[in-house]
């Protein structure tokens, strides 16, 4: 079933494992079971050697992701600049711990490492905005604005959050 | 013309499929294989509006980088659209990258024909109908905001005298946030591939490889190998397929250079790469790139369509036989993955775990043929050697490290950005002199160099000259280029805790003393600020001190016996935190007492009184109803439920809230 994504690779060996899995989650936003076995099939190598890559990666979800996907910088810089109470002020608010989603979808919380924008730490990202130099009492007003959007619309930052 | 793969009349022949071997130089110095006036001045009048010295209309550059767009650069760029619509006024919008001063962004220049350029600081867009008045219609230079001039300084401060930039020598990143990032056009015209050229026409492999010999560079992914070394070893090998790989998956915490490069320069890099190839006889080469860099993947996807759409990719690259392909892989987030055999793995499809060394990848590499990994800055070094020749870039520096290192400065410091300053000048020039010193009027602590493989060093050792020796002397390394600086409010044990937190969740897996040790090690530093049951069991004391006196020896069998680099130096975050802050060791252990206020679990958190109007804001925000009080009157917090989260001590407006 998703041979159409196969047609673009032409290599049929474990280098195109990686690309596959990335562009299969890219459009599903997680790694759907079914996914891995056409994968395993297709590039000739066995499902637990996939899931195994699949679980190496931080990348890499077997889960569905919520609406919105809140990551939250934990490089050194943020560290510094107190990113550990950001974490925890977005876990309370959401009533969730990192790396889960919440029971309506809306939201999914995640760490990463470092997003490379320690210049503006610390630093959260949704979706695809940044939002630099936050404290913790920016979060309720940040959240709630995903919170009213609708998927389809694209959040626009405002200005006094990422100044 | 509108670019340079346009033919300038009949007579020019390039096309991509089989390009002209004097298209790079034609670029630059005219037609060569016919005399016309016409085609000259085309060619020139082209390369001068590239190069902003010949337009019609005012451009205004604004700095896209990711930094930028994080601070508002999109909003701004919008708003100055819009309010050029308004007013009717023709002018060139052009994103460029990063210029380094990330603190200040969004930078705007502005440059009006017949001017020098000037860049502005901290563009907001309410200001922008008033910046673009002054700026564009009175022709006045907008005293507010101005960050200085790139050319003569006519009455505004030039940007080499601003104090950030004063103390830097720019080789790397001469062109970032100056030359458009995403056009190849530009970058021709700024001597771009020239060295490319030089090397394809004028000198051998070989030569290649002895010049960057010649040169003393060194890697700048942390190591610090001889560039010229590795690629001579690469070179000698005999087989039909070598590979390159340009290493770009920095995955330290604190670091952000090559994101940075890659995404305000991409073809300085791109062009290092290709004479890499050549210089070592591969044909294909990789860029490993993180994932969480989109912008960078996507301006190096476009540079390499533009570089294969003007003959300057592919094969039979400029009529001379040599022929390059470059792919790019995306990471997956992994920082193992930056050490070279497990980057190899990577690629291949598997875990990236690292492979026992020798073989070296020179000698059994990607799919077991011959393979160079070099850093991403590094590759940015290599036209610039070239083009200054290696003699010069060696008079750079100190005696074993040559030319220049860039640095991500951040943390607890005024100045955050990228800088990049000749080997051999101090720590303390770096910190204060360009980085502008501690805000607020903050001591300084520490800076913590190398990322997880690098220590904190303390005001005593600030003298330290940057070069692989001296930070290695000192308990740090070079590492990526990670420069976090750390004030007074910062707990040394809080860090190495945050370190080892770090290396133990991305250690592969693979060998003992990285996977168990690290655990262990991070279970003891754990142990040092925790505040157990009121009775405070003697047991837990015990382990605590039996903990600390093992922490040395773990930390040097993990150090020696680890599969790679990064498990071998895993423990310098805590090994440089015992040499230098021993004391704060010690105060967490014996007097359980965190000075830094930092190791929630060692202090007690109380309201004051008069300070708090019982609004109750903190009652809500409470997890665990810690807090009482009547609305409107003073509150408590109940110390036996409190979990010394901080929450209230963060969220409060009337700072009633104490720490001891």
């Amino acid at each position: 079933m998703h041979n159409q994504i196969f047609e673009n690779y032409h290599l049929k060996d474990r280098s195109s494992l990686i690309p596959l899995l990335q562009e299969i989650q890219s459009i599903y936003g997680y790694l759907p079971e079914n996914a891995l076995r056409d994968i395993s099939d297709f590039v000739h190598v066995p499902l637990s050697r996939v899931y195994g890559v699949a679980t190496f990666y931080n990348q890499f979800r077997l889960t569905p992701l919520g609406e919105n996907v809140i990551r939250v910088c934990r490089g050194t810089a943020c560290h510094v600049k107190n990113s550990a109470n950001i974490l925890y002020a977005l876990e309370t608010e959401l009533g969730i711990k990192a790396g889960q989603t919440t029971r309506d979808k809306k939201f999914t919380l995640e760490v990463v490492n470092c997003i490379g924008a320690c210049s503006i730490a610390p630093v959260i990202l949704v979706n695809e905005d940044y939002h630099g130099r936050i404290s913790v009492k920016d979060i309720p007003k940040i959240l709630k604005k995903y919170q009213t959007a609708k998927k389809t619309e694209k959040v626009e930052k405002s200005e006094e959050v990422s100044q | 013309m509108k670019d340079f793969n346009q033919l300038c009349c009949e007579k020019c022949w390039h096309t991509t499929d089989k390009s002209c071997e004097h298209f790079i130089q034609c670029c630059t110095e005219g037609p060569l294989c016919h005399n016309d006036d016409k085609c000259e001045y085309e060619i020139t009048s082209l390369r001068k509006r590239l190069m902003y010295e010949e337009h019609d209309h005012p451009i205004i550059m604004i700095g896209m980088g990711t930094c930028g767009l994080a601070s508002g650069a999109a909003k701004v760029k919008e708003a100055i659209e819009s309010e050029l619509k308004k007013l009717n006024i023709e002018a060139t919008i052009e994103g460029t990258g990063c210029i380094g001063y990330c603190a200040v962004e969004p930078i705007v220049d502005i440059k009006l024909p017949g001017k020098d350029r000037i860049s502005y600081q901290e563009i907001t867009v309410k200001e922008v109908p008033r910046f673009i008045k002054t700026t564009l219609i009175d022709k006045e230079v907008y005293k507010e905001k101005v960050l200085g001039s790139h050319g003569k300084s006519n009455g505004v401060i030039s940007l080499k005298q601003v104090p950030f930039f004063e103390h830097q020598q720019k080789i790397v990143l001469a062109n970032c946030g100056v030359v458009n990032p995403d056009s190849i056009d530009a970058y021709l015209a700024n001597d771009g591939f020239k060295a490319f050229d030089k090397v394809l026409r004028l000198m051998k492999p070989e030569e290649v490889v002895k010049e960057v010999l010649a040169s003393g560079l060194r890697g700048r992914g942390g190591g610090g190998f001889p560039t010229g070394k590795k690629w001579e070893l690469a070179a000698k090998q005999k087989t039909d397929q070598k590979y390159l790989i340009c290493n770009a998956d920095e995955g330290d915490p604190g670091a952000f250079m090559d994101r940075s490069l890659l995404e305000s320069d991409p073809y300085r890099v791109i062009e290092g790469i290709m004479i890499g190839a050549y210089a070592i006889g591969a044909t294909t080469a990789y860029i490993y790139c993180r994932a969480e860099y989109p912008l960078a993947i996507e301006r190096l996807q476009n540079s390499i369509a533009k570089c294969e759409e003007y003959g300057i990719l592919g094969d039979n690259i400029l009529n001379s036989g040599f022929s390059l392909h470059i792919k790019i892989k995306k990471g997956a987030g992994a920082f193992v993955c930056g050490e070279e055999t497990a980057l190899i793995g990577s690629i291949e499809g598997r875990r990236g775990m690292p492979k026992p060394r020798p073989p070296y990848p020179t000698d059994a590499g990607l799919f077991g043929k011959p393979t160079v990994i070099n850093n991403v800055e590094t590759f940015a070094n290599v036209a610039p050697i070239i083009l200054m020749g290696a003699q010069k870039f060696a008079s750079i520096g100190t005696e074993k490290s040559k030319g220049t290192k860039v640095f991500a400065l951040s943390g607890n410091i005024k100045n955050t950005g990228l800088v990049e300053v000749p080997m051999g000048v101090t720590l303390r020039d770096v910190v204060f002199k360009i980085g502008g010193g501690i805000p607020d009027k903050k001591e300084f602590k520490a800076v913590q160099i190398g990322g997880p493989s690098g220590g904190c060093l303390p005001e005593s050792v600030i003298d330290t000259s940057v070069d692989y020796e001296s930070l290695k002397q000192v308990g740090a390394m070079m590492g990526s280029g990670g420069f976090v600086v750390m004030d007074g409010e910062t707990c040394m044990v809080d860090v190495a805790k945050y370190f080892l937190t770090f290396i133990q969740e991305e250690s592969c897996g693979k060998c003992v003393p990285c996977r168990e040790g690290t655990k262990r090690m991070l279970e003891i530093i754990e142990r040092i600020p925790k505040r157990y049951g009121s009775d405070g069991s003697k047991l837990d004391q015990l382990q605590r001190f039996k903990g600390m006196i093992h922490l040395q020896r773990l930390a040097d069998v993990i150090k020696d016996t680890s599969l790679c680099g990064l498990g071998q130096s895993a423990p310098n975050p805590v090994l440089s935190g015992l040499r230098y802050f021993r004391h704060e060791y010690e105060e967490h252990l014996y007097d359980r007492k965190c000075s830094s206020g930092v190791c929630k679990e060692l202090l007690t958190f109380s309201i004051n009184n008069e300070m708090c109007s019982g609004c109750g804001l903190c009652v809500k925000k409470c997890s665990v109803e810690a807090i009482v009080g009547e609305k409107g009157q003073a509150h408590y917090i109940l110390d036996n439920k409190c979990i010394k989260c901080g929450m209230c001590y963060e969220i409060c407006r009337f700072n009633a809230i104490n720490i001891n």
